[in-house]
């Protein structure tokens, strides 16, 4: 039993975070998630150079990328690219990726007709549409990529302006049939999930160190609040919810790297776990800054957004708990060790 | 990353999986969860075995009559042993914090007269640190000591101290220095509890049970050497016992709260007797899926703090929050399992479900967030130790 991260990863994920620190400060992110675009592209070859888009890296780089970059609310189709679509690329994309030359999103709500090598239909809530250049679209009868072109998406207003959500309006439009069976769309669901909960103790790590850096010099009644146990024991519950969701969040990344048999128990206890243990951290936060917590002006409720993106992303919590409840349930097994 | 047994794991799990079963009476497996009360004797003939097996002290030095094996050996024996719900060995106390305690400040002497006698059982441990006037406030603790040719005096009164009516020995906070400052002026003194001066009343908890005991001092001597480390360096002796009280306990804890869950899965798929299932109600499926999810966040969180105390010898600061949400997790737990009986909820004797077994643990439960460091105490430390918020007093 090992539960650390190999020197490699520790590096790598250093080297993280000495990128989002020079390259992403708070203020370049609001600035970006108040443009139009919602993002620099040119970071995009940024990532690629650093090696973050390389075919090479597994699901525990990964797990470490989505951890520092959600810290950092690094605006990006990073999410959508490796998370999500990771699995379901052919050769030629993945090479365009690993290049900086193309970024993906999937396309799952909605339905798709084919005619010939064209498709069409309309899918909605597409993370990051109006980012990436290409998307694939999981219809009934199969797995296609089309060309995320302007005349194909709409951009919706999302909360998370960091994190937009599009509609993509296929019309005839070109698409190539991809060799995607169930299995991989599982296998890319499962990762999403598990990047998704490493995402979350990303953003419950920020408020959390939010939370304490303002604690820790405001002054009230002249005392720092931080003395005050209504206060600190608010922080407190923060980092306790963290350590529960940052062990999780590990444990998923692991078993679905290893296709664990508890792989399916693990993301769904990982992803309820600790995207609502993002939002909970968010909203402590907010609490103990007090007036200045609920302003447009302070960074956290960019965090609190993009908490309830992920905690809304493939189904809340309960969503996930219905799963676990039926492995453990509804199976002869009675050890909650070996059922689920 | 490997959450995997290495093959010696593996093999020193097969090997206890296998010795449990030899060594448990052979219906074991199918009786229903005890109640809580407890048989001494069953427990002391047990304690025995698991001596004479090498499975006390896992983790030991050699020296000391351990095992020496690393830490995640003694995870797996909690946690094998937690599965079958296999009795304690009767020395926790010791095992949990008398032991360390001596292993870390004693003199080779007091290691050798009292670690032996502590693993095999022989000699059971008790802990004298509350008081009625200092509970979380253990710098407070008004039992005092003072010198007499070669003696110690002791006088005062301890509270809440488990297995105190069977123990021989008590690991004992006293007050040897009033004039100085109140950390200051600690010792820690090792008190022979079948000393002429010392009684022990039981205390009823609101389980019925007398699980915990007053325990007064009446001009108890006990010889000037029996004491770890200097006079005056009581309090941080005292610190190495509460490190592993809180520490050794995660793993401790976790095995038990899967046992629960384990029970508590048993409960709801059970038909009552209007045919139904408390495990098709959809309020029910979700609060049973968060607690199997808890119980895991518990699970993986241990794993973490070990690699960390393997890797750097200290338990990573994700250790603090295992008792803590321990005790609020397996308070859920036990309402809930209640909750699933209705009316038969209330009876706590034969004919109830499981003979009271889910009553004793809800109301033994409420326990969990008081002793071994209220959960208010542990998030000070939360906040002040490991987030690093000024301090509140």
């Amino acid at each position: 039993m090992d539960f650390a991260f190999s020197e490699e990863q520790d590096l790598l994920r250093a080297s993280a975070r000495d990128y989002l620190r020079d390259r992403f400060p708070a203020e370049r992110v609001v600035s970006l998630a108040e443009s139009d675009a919602g993002w620099d592209p040119t970071t995009w070859k940024e990532l690629a150079d650093m090696g973050w888009l390389d075919p090479s890296l597994g699901l525990l780089e990964h797990a470490v990328i989505a951890e520092e970059s959600a810290y950092a609310l690094l605006p990006a189709p990073w999410f959508a690219t490796v998370a999500m679509s990771w699995p379901l690329l052919d050769d030629s994309l993945r090479e365009a990726v690993a290049a900086g030359e193309r970024s993906v999103t999937v396309a799952h709500h909605g339905e798709l007709t084919r005619s010939g090598d064209t498709v069409t239909g309309t899918f909605t809530l597409v993370p990051d549409l109006t980012s990436v250049t290409d998307v694939i679209v999981v219809g009934a009868d199969g797995v296609y990529a089309v060309q995320a072109d302007p005349d194909v998406v709409v951009a919706r207003s999302t909360m998370d302006r960091t994190r937009r959500l599009g509609e993509l309006r296929l019309d005839r439009t070109r698409a190539r049939r991809l060799d995607i069976g169930d299995a991989q769309v599982d296998d890319a669901r499962r990762r999403a999930l598990a990047l998704a909960a490493c995402e979350a103790v990303g953003l419950a790590q920020r408020a959390l160190d939010l939370a304490a850096d303002y604690t820790k010099t405001r002054q009230q009644f002249g005392r720092v609040i931080g003395t005050y146990q209504g206060v600190s024991h608010r922080v407190s519950n923060i980092f306790v919810s963290l350590q529960l969701a940052r062990s999780l969040a590990y444990w998923a990344a692991w078993a679905v790297s290893e296709s664990d048999p508890q792989r399916d128990s693990a993301v769904a206890a990982a992803k309820s776990a600790a995207t609502e243990g993002a939002v909970f951290a968010c909203e402590n936060a907010i609490q103990v800054h007090g007036g200045i917590g609920f302003t447009y002006e302070h960074i956290l409720h960019r965090y609190y957004k993009r908490a309830q993106w992920l905690e809304a992303f493939e189904g809340y919590g309960r969503e996930h708990r219905a799963a676990v409840a039926a492995a453990i349930l509804d199976t002869d097994a009675t050890d909650p060790e070996v059922a689920a | 990353m490997d959450f995997r047994d290495t093959a010696d794991e593996a093999e020193f799990r097969g090997a206890l999986r296998t010795w449990l079963h030899e060594n448990l009476p052979s219906d074991w497996a199918d009786r229903p969860p005890a109640v809580g009360r407890w048989d001494e004797a069953f427990t002391r003939e047990w304690t025995r075995k698991l001596y004479d097996g090498g499975y006390v002290g896992l983790t030991w030095p050699k020296e000391y009559g351990g095992g020496g094996a690393p830490h995640t050996y003694q995870g797996i024996y909690l946690e094998e042993t937690a599965r079958i719900g296999a009795p304690d060995h009767i020395g926790v106390i010791g095992l949990g914090m008398a032991g360390p305690t001596i292993i870390a400040w004693g003199t080779d002497e007091q290691k050798k007269r009292y670690l032996q006698p502590l693993l095999s059982g022989e000699e059971v441990w008790c802990q004298g640190f509350s008081e009625p006037g200092s509970g979380s406030d253990l710098a407070g603790a008004r039992t005092r000591a003072e010198l007499d040719g070669d003696e110690w005096v002791v006088n005062g009164q301890k509270v809440w101290s488990s297995y105190a009516h069977i123990a021989d020995w008590c690991n004992l906070v006293v007050r040897t220095d009033p004039e100085a400052e109140k950390h200051r002026g600690l010792s820690y003194l090792l008190v022979d509890m079948h000393a002429p001066g010392v009684e022990v009343r039981p205390l009823r908890q609101i389980t019925g049970d007398p699980e915990f005991n007053e325990v007064f001092f009446t001009d108890v001597r006990v010889p000037r050497d029996s004491i770890l480390g200097n006079p005056g360096d009581g309090w941080n002796v005292a610190m190495t016992t509460l490190l592993h009280e809180r520490g050794t306990l995660g793993f401790a804890l976790t095995a038990a709260l899967e046992r629960q869950v384990f029970n508590l899965i048993k409960l709801a798929k059970k038909r009552r007797p209007d045919g139904t299932r408390a495990a098709d109600d959809p309020v029910v499926r979700d609060r049973v899926a968060q607690q199997w999810i808890d119980l895991q966040a518990l699970r993986f969180t241990n794993y973490r703090s070990l690699t960390s105390l393997q890797k750097t010898g200290v338990p990573g600061p994700e250790g603090s929050v295992a008792k803590l949400h321990w005790s609020e997790t397996n308070q859920r737990l036990t309402k809930l399992a209640l909750s699933l009986e209705g009316l038969a909820s209330q009876l706590d004797g034969e004919g109830g479900i499981w003979d009271g077994y889910w009553q004793y643990q809800q109301l033994r439960s409420r326990g969990n967030t008081i002793e071994a460091g209220t959960s208010e105490v542990l998030r000070n430390i939360i906040a002040e130790r490991v987030v690093g918020l000024p301090r509140s007093r």
